[in-house]
C-alpha cells in the first residue's frame, strides 16, 4: 500500500487530475463500446423478431383464402 | 501483340486527358490559388514565408491530387469500358499502371512545371527550389500509385469525394514528411539524399505491389 | 494441415465458436483488469521522477501496444479473407475495427494527459503520437469506406484492401522512434532480458497489458456475433437464436 489516506490516494502526488482524467476517460470509453455492442445486439434481435412476425402474419392471410380457393 | 495493347491503352487515356482540358487545368489553378493564400493569411513576410514553404506547397499538391484523382475511374466506370478491360486477356494491373502513369504525366508533370513559380511566391532559396522539384518528381507518383487504389474502391460510390480525402490524406503523411524534410535541410545546406532515398524506397515498393492492389480494387468495385 | 480451421468459415459455426470463446475472454479481462489496475493504482511504488503521474502507463502503454496489434489482426483477418475467400474473416476484420479505434483514442487521451505534467503541454508533434493519431484515422477510414457500401459483401472486400494498406504504416509506426528521436522516452516494455522497469512496477503493467487484450477480444467477439447476424438475417438457424434471445 502506498498510500497513507484515502484523500491522499485521491491526490496522487499532485498529479491526481492527470491520473484521473486518463482513468476516467478510458473507463468510459471502454463502458461505451461495450454498451453499444449490446445495444446493437438487441437491436438486431428485435429486427428479427419484427421481420419474423411480419412473415407469420402474411402466412397468417394467406393460408385461410388459399382453403376458401380449394372450397370453391 | 502485348506491348501493343499497353501502346494503345495509353495512348487513348492520352487523347482522352487531352480532350477534357478544363478537367486537366482546374487542379492546376487549385493549386496555385492554394498556395497563393499563404502569404495573405500569414503575411508577406518573407522569413515566414520561406520557413512554412515547402510544407505549403506538399499540402497543397496532394490537396489538388485529390481533387484531379477523383476522375481517374469515373467515366470509364461508369460507361463500362472498365469492365470490357477487365474481361480482355491483357492484364489488368499492366492496364491500370499504364492508366495511372497517363494520369501522373498529364496532371502531375504540369504541377512539377508550374512549382518554379510558387517557389518564388514563398521566397524560396535556390537549393530548396531543387529539392522541391527532387521531391516533387520522386513524391508525385507516389500519390498517383497509392491514391489509384483508394479511387478505385471507392468509384461505385455516389458521394465519394469525401471519403477519398479520408482514406487518403493519412497515407500520404509519411510522404509529406519526407519531401519537407528534405527540402528544410535543402535550406540548412545540408544533404537531402537520405531523405531521397526513402522516398525512392517507398516508390520501388509502390512500383511493385501498386498495380496489382488497383486491379483488385477495381475488380471489387466491378463487381 | 489447416483444414480444422475450414469449418469455421461457415457463419453458423463462427457464431458458435464466438459463444463459446466469449465467457473465457470476459473473464480473463475482467480479472485482469481489476487486478492490474488495482495493484498499479495502489501498491505499485511511484517511479522516482515522475511520481504518481507515472500510473497512467498502467492503461497508456496496454492501450497503445494494443491499437496497434489490434490493426495488424485486423489486416490479417482481411487478408485471410482475401485469400481463402472467407465471408466470416471480413466480418472479423469490420468487428475488430471500431475496438482498435477505442483503444487508439485511449492512448491518445492518455498520452496527452501523461505529457501535460510531463512535458508541460497536452500535445507535441512527436513522431509516436503523431503516428497514434494516423492509426486512428487509418481506422475511421476502414470504418468510414465500409459503412459508405450499401452492398456489405463488396464493403468488406473494399475496406478489406484499405486494412492492408494501411498495415504499411505499423512498421514505420514502431520504427519512428528510432528514425526521430524526439521527445518521447523509449520503449519500457520490450526488453524482457534486462527490463528498464522495476520488477513491482512491471507486474501490474504485464497483468493490464493481458486484461487489455482480453477486453479486445471480448468486444469483438460480442462485434463479431453481431456482424453474423446482421448479414445472416434471413437464415432459419439466426431467427432460432433471436427467438432464444428474446425469451
Amino acid at each position: 500500500m502506498q498510500f497513507d489516506s484515502f484523500s491522499e490516494f485521491l491526490n496522487m502526488g499532485g498529479y491526481g487530475f492527470f491520473v484521473w482524467l486518463s482513468f476516467g476517460i478510458t473507463a468510459a470509453a471502454m463502458v461505451a463500446i461495450v454498451i453499444e455492442s449490446r445495444l446493437a445486439q438487441k437491436r438486431l434481435v428485435r429486427e428479427i423478431l419484427a421481420e419474423q412476425a411480419r412473415k407469420d402474419r402474411i402466412r397468417g392471410v394467406k393460408s385461410p383464402s388459399s382453403n376458401r380457393e380449394q372450397q370453391l | 501483340m502485348r506491348s501493343g495493347v499497353y501502346a494503345a491503352m495509353f495512348k487513348r487515356e492520352y487523347t482522352l486527358a487531352f480532350r477534357q482540358k478544363a478537367e486537366l487545368v482546374q487542379p492546376l489553378v487549385f493549386f496555385v490559388l492554394v498556395v497563393s493564400l499563404f502569404p495573405l493569411g500569414v503575411g508577406p513576410s518573407p522569413e515566414i514565408l520561406q520557413r512554412i514553404g515547402p510544407g505549403v506547397i506538399w499540402v497543397a499538391a496532394i490537396l489538388s491530387s485529390l481533387l484531379g484523382m477523383e476522375r481517374l475511374f469515373r467515366d470509364d466506370f461508369q460507361n463500362g469500358w472498365l469492365e470490357q478491360l477487365a474481361l480482355t486477356d491483357a492484364s489488368l494491373a499492366g492496364l491500370m499502371a499504364i492508366k495511372v502513369f497517363t494520369h501522373w504525366l498529364v496532371s502531375f508533370v504540369p504541377l512539377v512545371i508550374v512549382s518554379p513559380l510558387l517557389a518564388l511566391f514563398l521566397n524560396l532559396t535556390e537549393p530548396m527550389y531543387w529539392a522541391l522539384l527532387a521531391t516533387l518528381a520522386i513524391g508525385t507518383p507516389l500519390i498517383s500509385l497509392v491514391g489509384a487504389i483508394a479511387v478505385g474502391l471507392t468509384m461505385g460510390l455516389n458521394r465519394g469525394g469525401v471519403l477519398l480525402a479520408l482514406l487518403l490524406i493519412p497515407l500520404f503523411i509519411p510522404l509529406l514528411i519526407f519531401a519537407t524534410s528534405a527540402i528544410e535541410s535543402a535550406a540548412m545546406q545540408l544533404s537531402y539524399m537520405p531523405q531521397l532515398a526513402i522516398l525512392g524506397a517507398l516508390l520501388l515498393l509502390a512500383f511493385a505491389f501498386t498495380p496489382f492492389a488497383i486491379s483488385y480494387a477495381v475488380r471489387v468495385s466491378l463487381n | 494441415m489447416w483444414k480444422w480451421l475450414h469449418p469455421y468459415a461457415k457463419t453458423e459455426r463462427a457464431y458458435v465458436l464466438c459463444n463459446t470463446l466469449l465467457p473465457w475472454f470476459v473473464v480473463t479481462a475482467v480479472l485482469s483488469l481489476s487486478i492490474g489496475t488495482l495493484w498499479g493504482l495502489v501498491f505499485a511504488p511511484a517511479d522516482y521522477q515522475q511520481g504518481d503521474s507515472f500510473r497512467i502507463i498502467y492503461i497508456h502503454v496496454p492501450s497503445a501496444l494494443l491499437s496497434m496489434s489490434t490493426y495488424v489482426a485486423m489486416a490479417v483477418a482481411a487478408a485471410v479473407g482475401m485469400i481463402w475467400q472467407w465471408r466470416t474473416a471480413y466480418m472479423a476484420m469490420i468487428a475488430i475495427a471500431p475496438v482498435g479505434a477505442v483503444m487508439t483514442f485511449i492512448a491518445l487521451v492518455t498520452g496527452a494527459a501523461w505529457g501535460k505534467p510531463m512535458w508541460g503541454t497536452w500535445w507535441v508533434w512527436d513522431a509516436r503520437l503523431t503516428s497514434e493519431l494516423i492509426l486512428l484515422f487509418l481506422y475511421l477510414g476502414v470504418m468510414a469506406l465500409y459503412s459508405a457500401f450499401d452492398d456489405k459483401r463488396q464493403g468488406g472486400k473494399a475496406a478489406g484492401v484499405m486494412a492492408i494498406v494501411g498495415v504499411v504504416n505499423i512498421p514505420i509506426i514502431h520504427y519512428s522512434v528510432e528514425w526521430w528521436n524526439t521527445l518521447h522516452q523509449g520503449a519500457t516494455i520490450t526488453k524482457f532480458d534486462k527490463p528498464s522497469i522495476a520488477p513491482e512496477m512491471l507486474w501490474p503493467l504485464l497483468i493490464n497489458l493481458l486484461g487489455f487484450a482480453a477486453f479486445v477480444g471480448a468486444v469483438s467477439l460480442v462485434r463479431m456475433r453481431n456482424e453474423i447476424i446482421r448479414r445472416e438475417i434471413h437464415r432459419p438457424w439466426v431467427v432460432l437464436i433471436a427467438k432464444q434471445a428474446s425469451k
